[in-house]
């Protein structure tokens, strides 16, 4: 049992729609058509509003940045959700249902450096240590953990591309998903890390207290990934 | 002037406080009325004692050295403090014994999550009862409790510690890929579930378990468990039937939903486990269940059940609760 805590304990109506944290970014393009697909009314969420919290009859979507959404479902603020793999494993301690690998918003965590440096290997041999910059601390600190080297994690914010590029870390952990921006900053893979996908989640009291609709829904998003 | 206090610990002022008085007092009212009088323990044993209990949850604790070089560990929950107890205090006693305490214990969290590092639980533990009579009281004081605290909707989540790890030794799954796939199990991470099972087992029997974890409802789910096959799946779903019918004979039966797919990590529960959730609250109000192998480590031979509920938790869904409870739909 996690240990029990105060913050974010806020209400999570039973009564009413069941709310869908729909994350926003990338993988919005995704959820939605999923949504679409079976059967979920999303025009309103595709269209120009910037309203957050889009109500429905059998459904509330609620959308919010990605990395949001295993706070939202673990404090049952939001019923269920739909984040990437990269989010879940970042912040694994979040106590959330994983049910289905939704399969779309396929990326890659990978290992990066400069392309035709050798830096990363120097600083291994010479130093003794790499210094990785990175969005996902856990993750990088978890794949040098389990390939027994060390590593100074350095963790960053925005676009990590930048960080070896001007002399901060040797390398960089990052989410590719065509590589682009990788090539576009003159760096390439070294090392895959994982594979990750979007997956869909629950809250822990609404998968018990609404079983069937948790369950239908789920059935849905099964048969419709299936399908693909 | 300022004086911080750890993350995770917190004062009480007073209109929190009387509230939480009321609670306490209904709550102890409730146990003695089944018999159940009120113990206390000390905040800090010995750490051997507590890892005795259960090595995991001693391990999470608040561990030092007093001054003539003992290890203390500061304990993280009661029942392994009163089996302790019993045992040494009650060990020549008539069964069953009945205890209750309001008490508060430390887990160490991870900084930044919200998480209390001490928190008050209030339970009860019922020593030298065994299945399904001892199970079927314990959730029958257990709903009282809930009804005085005024959380008539919580609902009580009735699972078996055993299933999968009958179910898993009878496929054949040991060791440690069979530790990591009821860590996966207690997660309830499907999607990494399906994945490692694959690996062990044919197709037949990985969607077995995948189906039966996520089995939850009325009685109706046991007989569908059964369809399923299986000597283990036939003996959990007759314990958890029988604990079923004992509850039916006592009228308690109303608040229990029957759930294949409960699982709790606390090293010691065998047979019946218990989650109480209630429909205003994300988070799981309490839980408990069996443990019959617990108090053979203190050196008595008995069947044992209890369970604890967190008070901030239940405060929490208490206020959540009664605008509901004012202006009845």
């Amino acid at each position: 049992m996690s240990a029990p805590g105060l913050a974010g304990l806020g209400p999570a109506k039973a009564d009413g729609p069941l709310k869908i944290a729909v994350p926003r970014g990338s993988l919005l393009g995704g959820t939605l058509d999923l949504l679409d697909a079976v059967g979920i009314d999303t025009a309103a969420v595709r269209g120009e509003s910037r309203a957050l919290i889009f109500p429905g009859e059998d459904v509330t979507l609620v959308t919010m940045r990605p990395s949001d959404v295993p706070t939202y479902v673990e404090a049952g603020a939001a019923d269920v959700g739909i984040t990437g793999k990269d989010v879940l494993l970042e912040q694994a301690d979040r106590v959330v249902y994983e049910l289905l690998d939704l399969g779309f918003g396929r990326c890659r965590m990978v290992l990066a450096g400069r392309r035709g440096d050798t830096r990363l290997g120097e600083a291994e041999r010479r130093l003794g240590m790499m210094r990785i910059a990175t969005k996902y601390p856990r993750i990088a600190e978890r794949h040098f953990e389990e390939t027994g080297r060390q590593v100074e994690v350095i963790e960053v914010k925005g676009s990590v591309e930048l960080a070896p590029l001007i002399g901060l870390g040797d390398g960089i952990v990052d989410l590719v998903a065509t590589g682009r921006t990788l090539e576009d900053n003159d760096l390439e893979v070294r090392e895959e890390i994982l594979e990750c996908t979007a997956r869909f989640v629950a809250n822990r009291v609404a998968h018990k207290l609404r079983a069937a609709e948790v369950d239908e829904l789920t059935a849905k998003l099964r048969d419709t990934v299936a399908a693909r | 002037m300022i004086h911080p206090i750890p993350p995770g610990t917190r004062d009480v002022l007073p209109d929190e406080m009387r509230e939480l008085r009321k609670l306490h007092v209904a709550m102890i009212d409730v146990f003695e009325g089944f018999g159940y009088g009120e113990v206390a323990t000390p905040a800090i044993e010995y750490d051997e004692v507590l890892s005795r209990g259960d090595g995991r949850a001693a391990a999470s604790g608040y561990r030092f050295f007093d001054e003539s070089g003992d290890l203390l560990a500061l304990r993280s929950e009661m029942t392994v403090p009163i089996a302790r107890l019993v045992s040494t205090r009650f060990a020549d006693s008539e069964t069953p014994i009945r205890l209750c305490y309001l008490a508060n214990a430390f887990r160490a969290v991870r900084p930044q999550r919200g998480q209390m590092r001490e928190f008050a639980q209030v339970g009860v533990e019922l020593i030298g009862a065994s299945a399904p009579d001892g199970t079927a009281e314990v959730i029958e004081v257990l709903e009282a409790a809930l009804d005085a605290a005024g959380l008539d909707r919580a609902v009580i989540g009735l699972g078996d510690a055993d299933l999968y790890r009958q179910l898993l030794a009878e496929l054949g799954v040991e060791g440690e890929t069979r530790d990591s796939i009821l860590a996966r199990l207690a997660t309830h991470d499907l999607v990494g579930l399906e994945a490692e099972l694959s690996e062990v087992v044919d197709d037949r029997d990985c969607e077995t378990c995948v189906a039966l974890s996520q089995l939850r409802g009325g009685r109706e789910v046991l007989e569908e468990a059964r369809a399923m096959g299986g000597p283990a799946v036939e003996r959990a779903t007759a314990r958890i039937g029988e604990t079923y019918e004992a509850l039916a004979a006592r009228g308690a039966a109303e608040r229990v939903r029957i759930d294949l797919g409960l699982l709790r990590d606390l090293g010691y529960y065998s047979g019946a486990i218990l989650e109480v959730y209630d429909p205003a609250l994300g988070h799981v109000l309490g839980g408990g269940g069996r443990y019959d192998a617990l108090m053979k480590r203190f050196g008595l031979d008995l069947p044992a059940a209890g369970f604890a509920l967190y008070m901030e938790r239940v405060h929490v869904a208490q206020m959540e609760e009664e605008p509901r409870r004012e202006e009845p739909s």
